[in-house]
């Protein structure tokens, strides 16, 4: 057997074990959210639906909510950080030290940040556990994402942008909001629909700052000053990440299991159709940008 | 841009119109505020279904109550951070001075706590006497078949130093024995000692009988050949049980206030021990 | 008037947006600074060495301020450790031979079909992974070995596995996309077969880019708390083997520093493990940065003499932010 043959067999053989474990990755990612789906949904009753402690509805509400409230925080100051760092920023120590700063942020154990806000906007503000220190400490997370992807979109878009801006005599402010931002907006939304699904499955940082439990009532939903008022901020707010931690941990509910189980299927879902729908919407953008 | 900006603003007028007429529309009966709580596991299902009952007459309270450990909410109630800690032991045991001096105790019932194992064990083991349960729990016998059960090895569930049940556990189940740590799995959650011990054939754990009133994935053990029980703890005979304690930071005021009231309140004594805690006025015995 | 007004916003934004700028900066020193404040107060104020903190395995602090306990905390950090190397010992095999048919075997398979799956799996929240452990793998490993119970580092192992399978396997397929063609052309003109250009062109190419996938994963997998948490059976021991519980840095301060008096000893030996835990992050950074550093600076010796210094730091300006994006992009998913 020479050294040809011998590669070539190796080559094969090596073929198949790479096709043999893609496709048992691909079964296995396959079989574990069938898994949790089915699961989840395997002894469904609308009661798992509803707004009371038997049902999750008050948690998927303050999910979404929490959602709301982070990205109402980490959006403008997101796109801020990126818009300097794509426009203004100088080279120089400065900027190093600021994209060490947005690394340093992007990498931090989602606990330290929930130790953090904890420290930060209960403990020293003297207050109870509220979804605003949730938003709070989950944006921190979210910001170093929002800010590149907005530089990123920034610097990709063409000279030409830019050019016929300032040779019709606008300021730089002008030409960033009027023109620039606008043209990457759909690149900046899919980052944002990106972290947005951050914020569904984040559980740690919320532990310490938005609480583990909940109290809603809806008829007061308009009394935003009231502490049952679902839209209240500032209102104790357990999330649906956080109710999977909690019924493993407390479990009075006699189908906390189901519950559980339930939440789980509900949290995939939601993150998997923003991931889907961020996808789909930048391939619309791919499109139309070599379109023009 | 500009249209977005709109928008924001219109929404953000709207919700602020919208908690003004809120305000100005306050007309509901019973009082308003946030009450929220943590701490000891025994008592939380109390707590929990009492916050139910109380808000039915008292829409506008907020009430959301968490576990943790005795020690979780006696550290919270005295750090401010919720408004009132549960608690198995009296917070002296607890806490250092400067901060017990500052709470306020308020017994609201008793709590009966139960040694439990896997249904399927206690068909062959249904019962133990207290040197035998000393014995395990301090690490002395490790294997079931030492107490007449089958060949299998024993699952010690223990509580961390934090846990008011385990201190409850500690002077009246195992006469002051400390339990081991290290070999055995910790932790303070009744729902996953439960949860553990329904998956494990071996497993061994103690929680307030709350916990299995409505449960039957676990069984409960006699001890010395006594069920544990409400009656067998009103008549004494059931050694292992504690008072259960909702502490405060100062005399309670306002919706705490109510809330603490409606607890012991003869109005709410029945469901006390329809959920399986014991009322204090039952007692045949004192401590 | 106008014109004025014009000169007055483009002024005015630019401030506000440098401001916020700086805010990140402000934010990233306030967390630093907090956490350096709280955490060595185990050292500062109740006394303790580091050594001890490190090296010793009696945790006993006290819940108060008098002090006086133990804060040996090596069970934890040797949690940490273990699990994240048993996680990455699992993954980072699997993750290769995935970005390797994503790119060099099937590219079509790949990018149609098992990247978007991989990605989609980046966003799991870890407490469904942590759940799925808890009542699937755990009982699955109790009975396939015959245990007590399954909770173990093997279990906390192959959840941290699962969950930074999909960080190293995007980044590795990344790394191997951006190795040139001709490396492959070149390969395949002298008669190499698939597997060789693989093993030893593309491989070899890209291994900058991989080395920062698994420093990724592993930041990951340090990070996380409540999946490890939920299946890593919380007993205070060293583990006798894979098939026995522990606990980890991450998992002790999730459910103890609830419980602990603000200030006490406790409480502060918690924050140093807080601490710790941000070094150990800073340390994954610097360590991706030394990677590309090192790999550039070979890169440019290889180039020889034609280039002047000025090309040298300017590549290496725009090469700090490829590392910052691919730091960004896998954390993002976490």
């Amino acid at each position: 057997m020479n050294i040809t043959k011998r590669a070539k067999i190796v080559d094969k053989v090596m073929t198949g074990i790479f096709y043999v474990i893609a496709g048992f990755f691909l079964l296995l990612l396959i079989a574990f959210a069938a898994y949790v789906i089915g699961n989840g949904f395997k002894d469904f009753t609308p009661k798992l639906l509803s707004f009371s402690k038997d049902g999750i509805g008050n948690q998927l509400f303050n999910t979404i909510y929490l959602v709301v409230l982070a990205l109402l925080i980490s959006v403008p100051l997101g796109i801020a950080t990126g818009v300097y760092m794509a426009e203004y920023a100088k080279k120089g120590r400065f900027t190093k030290f600021l994209r060490i700063c947005i690394e340093t942020l992007s990498s931090l154990p989602s606990i330290v940040v929930g130790l953090f806000g904890y420290l930060m906007f209960i403990v020293l503000v003297g207050a109870r556990w509220n979804l605003m220190s949730g938003a709070l400490a989950v944006s921190i997370l979210n910001l170093p994402l929002i800010a590149t992807t907005t530089e990123d979109a920034l610097r990709s878009l063409p000279k030409g942008y830019r050019q016929g801006s300032f040779g019709m005599g606008a300021t730089h402010w002008q030409t960033i909001c009027k023109v620039l931002l606008p043209a990457c907006l759909p690149r900046i939304m899919t980052g944002i629909i990106l972290a947005a699904g951050r914020v569904f499955g984040e559980a740690a940082a919320l532990l310490y700052t938005a609480g583990m439990s909940t109290d809603i009532n809806w008829s007061r939903t308009w009394h935003i000053t009231s502490p049952v008022s679902a839209l209240n901020p500032f209102r104790p707010g357990e999330t649906l990440a956080l109710h999977i931690w909690a019924s493993r941990t407390e479990a009075i509910e006699a189908n906390a299991e189901q519950i559980a189980n339930f939440s789980a299927a509900v949290l995939l879902l939601l993150v998997f159709a923003f991931s889907i729908g961020a996808r789909l919407l930048s391939r619309k953008v791919e499109k139309n940008m070599t379109g023009k | 841009m500009r249209k977005l900006k709109r928008l924001m603003a219109m929404c953000l007028v709207g919700i602020m119109a919208f908690s003004f007429v809120g305000c100005s529309s306050n007309g509901t009966t019973g009082v308003s505020g946030f009450i929220t709580g943590s701490g000891s596991s025994a008592l939380l299902p109390l707590a929990k279904d009492a916050a139910e009952k109380f808000k039915e007459t008292n829409p506008d309270v907020s009430v959301t109550l968490n576990a943790g450990g005795s020690g979780t909410g006696l550290k919270q109630v005295a750090d401010g951070s919720v408004d009132i800690g549960n608690s198995d032991v009296p917070a002296e045991d607890k806490l250092e001075e400067k901060y017990y001096s500052q709470l306020v105790a308020h017994k609201v019932c008793t709590a009966t706590i139960a040694t439990v194992v896997n249904p399927e064990l206690a068909k062959e083991v249904n019962g133990l006497t207290k040197q035998q349960l000393i014995d395990i729990f301090t690490g002395k016998i490790k294997n079931w078949k030492e107490v007449g059960g089958p060949d299998l090895e024993i699952l010690l569930i223990a509580r961390p130093q934090t846990s008011g049940t385990r201190a409850v556990f500690r002077e009246y189940a195992l006469d002051g024995n400390e339990e081991m740590s290290g070999a055995a799995l910790e932790t303070d959650d009744s729902g996953t000692l439960l949860q553990t011990v329904a998956d494990n054939k071996g497993a061994i754990g103690y929680v307030a009988l709350p916990y299995i009133v409505h449960n039957n994935k676990v069984s409960a053990l006699a001890i010395d050949g006594v069920e544990p029980t409400l009656e067998n703890t009103y008549n004494g005979s059931y050694p292992v049980w504690g008072y259960e304690y909702m502490y405060t930071k100062g005399e309670p005021k306002g919706v705490i206030k109510a809330y603490l009231d409606y607890i012991v309140s003869d109005e709410y004594g029945v469901r006390i021990e329809e959920q399986g805690y014991g009322v204090t006025a039952k007692m045949t015995v004192e401590r | 008037m106008d014109r004025k007004n014009l000169f007055f916003k483009e002024h005015f934004f630019r401030g506000l947006i440098t401001v916020c700028g700086g805010f990140v900066i402000v934010l990233t020193l306030a967390i630093g600074g907090f956490l350096l404040y709280k955490g060595v107060g185990t050292f500062t104020v109740y006394g303790h060495s580091p050594l001890e903190f490190f090296f010793s395995s009696d945790w006993a602090p006290v819940d108060s301020t008098a002090g006086g306990g133990q804060v040996g905390a090596a069970i934890y950090i040797f949690g940490s450790i273990v699990t994240c190397a048993l996680g990455l010992a699992i993954a980072a095999p699997f993750s290769f031979a995935a970005a390797i048919f994503m790119t060099e075997i099937a590219p079509k398979l790949g990018t149609k079909i098992l990247q978007p799956t991989v990605e989609l799996f980046v966003g799991i929240p870890s407490v469904v992974y942590g759940w799925v452990g808890m009542t699937v793998l755990v009982p699955a490993i109790r009975d396939l070995f015959n245990l007590t119970h399954g909770y173990s580092v093997l279990a906390a192992g192959i959840v941290l596995a699962v969950m930074i399978f999909p960080t190293i396997t995007t980044v590795t397929a990344d790394a191997l996309r951006s190795v040139p063609k001709d490396y492959r052309k070149a390969a395949y003109g002298l008669g190499a077969t698939r597997w060789q250009v693989t093993y030893q062109v593309v491989l070899p190419a890209a291994k900058t880019g991989i080395l920062t996938g698994i420093v990724l994963g592993l930041a990951r997998a340090f990070g996380e708390a409540l999946a490890v948490a939920m299946v890593i059976g919380k007993t205070r021991a060293f583990p006798k083997n894979i098939l026995s519980p522990t606990n980890n840095l991450t998992a002790s301060i999730a459910s103890d520093m609830g419980g602990a008096m603000e200030g006490g000893e406790y409480n502060m030996a918690l924050w140093t493990m807080a601490l710790l835990l941000f070094l150990i992050s800073l340390g994954f950074i610097f360590a991706i940065h030394y990677i590309s550093a090192r790999s550039e600076k070979k890169e440019l010796a290889s180039r020889k003499g034609s280039e002047s210094k000025k090309a040298m730091s300017a590549s290496k300006e725009e090469k700090v932010g490829n590392v910052e994006k691919k730091v960004i992009a896998s954390s993002q998913k976490s």
